[in-house]
């Protein structure tokens, strides 16, 4: 088998807790599908048939009992539960389900929404025999005004640094903002190797790795690391101009000692294979390099390489904060090619219904209503004269008579009582909204979450 | 086709017997001789094309019964077609032509389960040109049979000669695919299927395995390795103090015979000749320089200007036909060419291994065509033959191989000894007899 498939879903979503404090993340629904269907369709158009899935008793709970959670894919789930509270990384996770684990894996996270070509990374992947390969996007502008937030979206976030090499398929370094007090620091080995090299910011990093089965092992060692994009990457980025990892060819004995005398197991030592010989023949006698210039061998002789695919044009996105979640309901329906409308969906005639909406299961909705640019969830009764624009109206909501709705979002089991007019609202779930309110812009924007008596009109 | 081949004898040989008796009774018999005659010549005509080997698919892209029959036939193995890309200059439209954009694992399932995984590997190794040169990619090729081989088992109720060597069937043609085969790799292919084929059944699969695998590595250390010394070992004999040497691109066997030389206190110096696209020169030069042999560095193009200043030109190979030619890297046959007209003698090493079969007499029936795009060339911030697709009258050929006649050929090093171009075929038949 070439590579093993480990799809993370046990994060709590905590940069949107207005909608994960009742749902948990993987099951958020996006084009009324789960969050985490999308990553498990990518793995299957791609050919997959067997993903371990990591996340909590809760969310297997809910997959396997709740009939509103359908992941219809083919593929086996080898579901492992972790504990909610034990604060596991993503590293941790990994070092979890390390007897699992027997050949390279390519890691997932469940809130990936991509179409892109998986075939780029595993590429590298494959032909550098890399130890490390990774998929990043250039970052869009989220266009839609974001409710139950103040202004746009808050500038000063926490920026990624990401160094590539002239050919943009090298990962010669990574840093976020937060690790850099003074400013962005590269040494001088690296520039020696590489003088040119580009550095991007804005890139959204897709949480998606090929790593060798000698970097699983290698975590199951180093306890410390727990955490795969903040800890783990950035050390194996470093690791690649390390001054031991370019040491010629390590020999059998010297494994030995260090094996005993080091609790900490090298990496570099991990990392040489079988029939090492052949392999450095093959490369002494191939007429390939990938820089030129100066005088040193492919790759400058280091046998650790790290890789990521850039993609330029595409979907790519990673939904973890309430703008994400709702540019991606905008644009999950391109993913799939199922209809608008579903067919068990209970709809009037005299109702207007626009081309970019979709209307999930066992809906019903009535006369003179208008649906621009939304989606309305599965078993939602939507009663006349409602007027729903650019909104997203998750699972078994009621909205009653004379609504208008514009720009917000409501969670699963709301009930609108009749007459209200929300706009660029965020109203939690199993809400209620009192009959003619009023909630809209003029008064700051509201995140109607959790209490749990009815709300006053502003 | 060997029954063919005795069976299309056997009838030739009845229809000219029938021929002979009507031929005595056409006296008597007038006009039903003339057609029984006629009759049988058609038979023979007719077996005779049967019994002529069929060309092989890969120089026959323009035939679409050809393509068609390709297709089923990886349709079969369940590999992916790749499809021809750009348009192909009429004189070598038989040949293929594939974008390294379009690599084959485009279709491919991503945890690859028909073809084992380190032949994908290697498969993208050889279409991005991470593994070039004759020897390399023989070297990797038996580098990865040796993984398929450790991880084969032997399904129940199957031998293991014949089912591995269906096994490698589907690998060999997804290969052929990424880049079509070597000469030296089909040479490493076959004998291994021999050796495949020769372990006796009652032999146990480990035991079977470990032989196999014995085999391969004791192949690359007597036909790469040993020979590579013994290449050397003569060549040096060739080397005099004082000489300027002139190389060709990057030729694994060139460069470690001039490391060799240098090592062993020569005085020379190296004048390596470079082209465009692949600049591989740029790679010689780096090995060489690296050891301490002082370097000039000229394009093709300035050749007739360098050559009064060369004494010899060493010349790598990447196979040695039946008929004595060479096949080399494109720009070979120049090189030797004006050489021969400068009076400057031409020597080629190769390893034996690389001797093939094939006749060619000319660079077109036969070749490679590599990626068009490769062509273009960024200067200044532009690209020129951006869209060079949109111009209808405007073709861009990529050439990798060409042959050199043995006449402009001086000799030919190999691990056997120092023989000239026209021995080869007493080369090969001596191998065949060995084998």
């Amino acid at each position: 088998m070439e590579l093993q498939a480990v799809l993370m879903a046990a994060g709590g979503g905590s940069r949107m807790m207005d909608l994960t404090y009742n749902t948990p993340k993987p099951l958020l629904p996006v084009g009324n599908k789960p969050l985490i269907w999308y990553p498990l369709n990518l793995l299957e158009r791609v050919g997959f048939e067997e993903v371990i899935v990591i996340t909590t008793k809760e969310v297997q709970k809910m997959i396997s009992t709740d009939p509103k959670v359908k992941l219809d894919v083919k593929m086996k789930l080898d579901l492992v539960c972790i504990q909610e509270d034990a604060d596991m990384g993503t590293a941790d996770a990994l070092r979890h389900i390390q007897q699992k684990v027997k050949t390279d894996v390519l890691v997932v996270s469940c809130d990936l929404i991509t179409d892109a070509a998986l075939h780029e990374v595993v590429d590298l992947f494959r032909a550098h025999n890399a130890t490390l390969s990774m998929l990043m996007s250039k970052a869009h502008e989220f266009t839609e005004t974001v409710p139950g937030q103040k202004g746009k979206k808050k500038t000063g976030e926490q920026r990624d640094f990401v160094g590539v090499d002239d050919t943009g398929k090298r990962l010669l370094f990574m840093a976020n903002e937060a690790d850099l007090d003074e400013g962005v620091v590269i040494r001088k080995s690296i520039m020696r190797k590489h003088p040119r090299m580009h550095i991007k910011t804005g890139l959204v990093d897709a949480h998606l790795y090929c790593l060798k089965k000698s970097v699983v092992d290698f975590l199951a060692d180093n306890k410390s690391i727990s955490s795969i994009r903040g800890e783990l990457v950035p050390y194996l980025v470093r690791k690649q101009f390390s001054k031991s990892t370019n040491s010629p060819k390590v020999i059998d004995e010297t494994h030995q000692n260090l094996k005993k005398n080091d609790s900490n197991v090298n990496l570099e030592i991990q990392i040489s294979s079988r029939d090492e010989e052949l392999l450095h023949l093959t490369q002494e006698r191939s007429c390939w390099n990938d820089h030129r210039g100066d005088m040193s061998d492919a790759y400058h002789g280091g046998r650790l390489r790290c890789y990521v695919h850039i993609m330029d044009e595409g979907i790519c996105y990673r939904v973890n904060t309430l703008a994400a979640y709702i540019e991606a309901n905008r644009l999950a329906p391109k993913l799939f090619d199922e209809p608008a409308v579903h067919p068990s969906a209970v709809v009037s005639e005299r109702c207007l219904i626009g081309a970019d909406s979709i209307i999930g299961a066992s809906c019903q909705i009535s006369d003179k209503t208008s649906i621009k640019r939304s989606t309305i969830g599965v078993s939602t009764t939507v009663r006349e004269k409602v007027k729903v624009t650019n909104s997203i109206i998750m699972h078994g909501v009621t909205i009653e008579e004379g609504c208008n709705i514009q720009g917000s979002v409501i969670c699963s089991n709301a009930v609108i009582g009749r007459g209200a007019d929300i706009k660029y609202c965020l109203v939690g779930s199993a809400q209620r909204i009192e009959p003619d309110g009023e909630h809209t812009t003029a008064s700051p924007h509201l995140a109607i979450t959790h209490s749990p008596t009815p709300l006053y009109s502003n | 086709s060997s029954i063919l081949h005795i069976a299309a004898v056997v009838v030739s040989g009845t229809s000219v017997v029938v021929y002979m008796y009507t031929w005595c009774l056409s006296s008597s018999i007038h006009i039903s001789a003339v057609v029984v005659s006629m009759f049988s010549t058609i038979i023979c005509g007719f077996l005779f094309l049967l019994v002529v080997k069929r060309l092989p698919e890969h120089v026959q892209v323009d035939d679409p019964a050809v393509v068609k029959r390709l297709a089923k036939k990886l349709e079969r193995q369940q590999i992916p077609l790749r499809s021809d890309y750009g348009y192909k200059v009429s004189l070598f439209s038989h040949l293929h032509q594939y974008s390294r954009k379009a690599p084959l694992t485009q279709q491919l399932s991503i945890p690859s389960t028909v073809i084992h995984p380190s032949i994908v590997r290697l498969g993208l190794q050889y279409s991005q040109g991470i593994v070039a040169g004759s020897n390399a990619r023989s070297v990797a090729l038996l580098h990865a049979f040796k993984q398929v081989i450790r991880d084969y088992t032997t399904p129940p109720n199957e031998e293991l000669s014949r089912d591995l060597v269906n096994k490698l069937k589907p690998y060999i043609s997804f290969l052929n695919q990424c880049r079509p085969l070597s000469a030296s790799m089909g040479n490493a292919i076959k004998y291994i299927k021999k050796e495949i084929s020769n372990i006796p059944s009652q032999c146990k699969e480990e035991e079977a395995k470990t032989k196999l695998l014995t085999c391969i590595d004791r192949y690359i250390e007597e036909k790469i390795v040993l020979a590579a010394k013994a290449i050397s070992k003569y060549a040096i004999e060739k080397i005099s103090d004082g000489d300027v040497i002139l190389v060709y691109g990057c030729s694994s066997l060139v460069n470690n015979i001039l490391c060799e030389a240098f090592e062993k206190s020569r005085k020379f110096r190296v004048i390596v000749v470079d082209s465009r696209p692949r600049l591989e020169g740029r790679e010689a030069l780096r090995r060489l320089v690296q050891r301490g042999i002082s370097c000039t560095y000229v394009l093709i193009s300035a050749l007739s200007y360098i050559l009064p200043e060369v004494s010899k030109v060493f010349l790598g190979a990447h196979a040695l036909l039946a008929n004595g030619y060479v096949m080399s890297r494109v720009g070979t046959s120049q090189i030797a060419l004006v050489a021969r007209t400068f009076n400057v003698p031409v020597l080629v090493c190769c390893e034996t291994y690389k001797f093939c079969e094939k006749v060619q007499t000319d660079s077109f029936v036969s070749n490679e065509l590599d990626d068009p795009d490769d062509l273009m060339v960024t200067r200044k911030g532009k690209t020129q033959l951006e869209n060079w697709q949109d111009v209808s009258s405007l073709g861009l050929l990529n050439l990798v191989y060409d042959v050199t006649p043995p006449d402009f050929v001086d000799l030919v090093i190999t691990d056997l000894g120092m023989i000239p171009c026209t021995s080869v075929p007493v080369v090969l038949r001596v191998k065949n007899l060995d084998q």
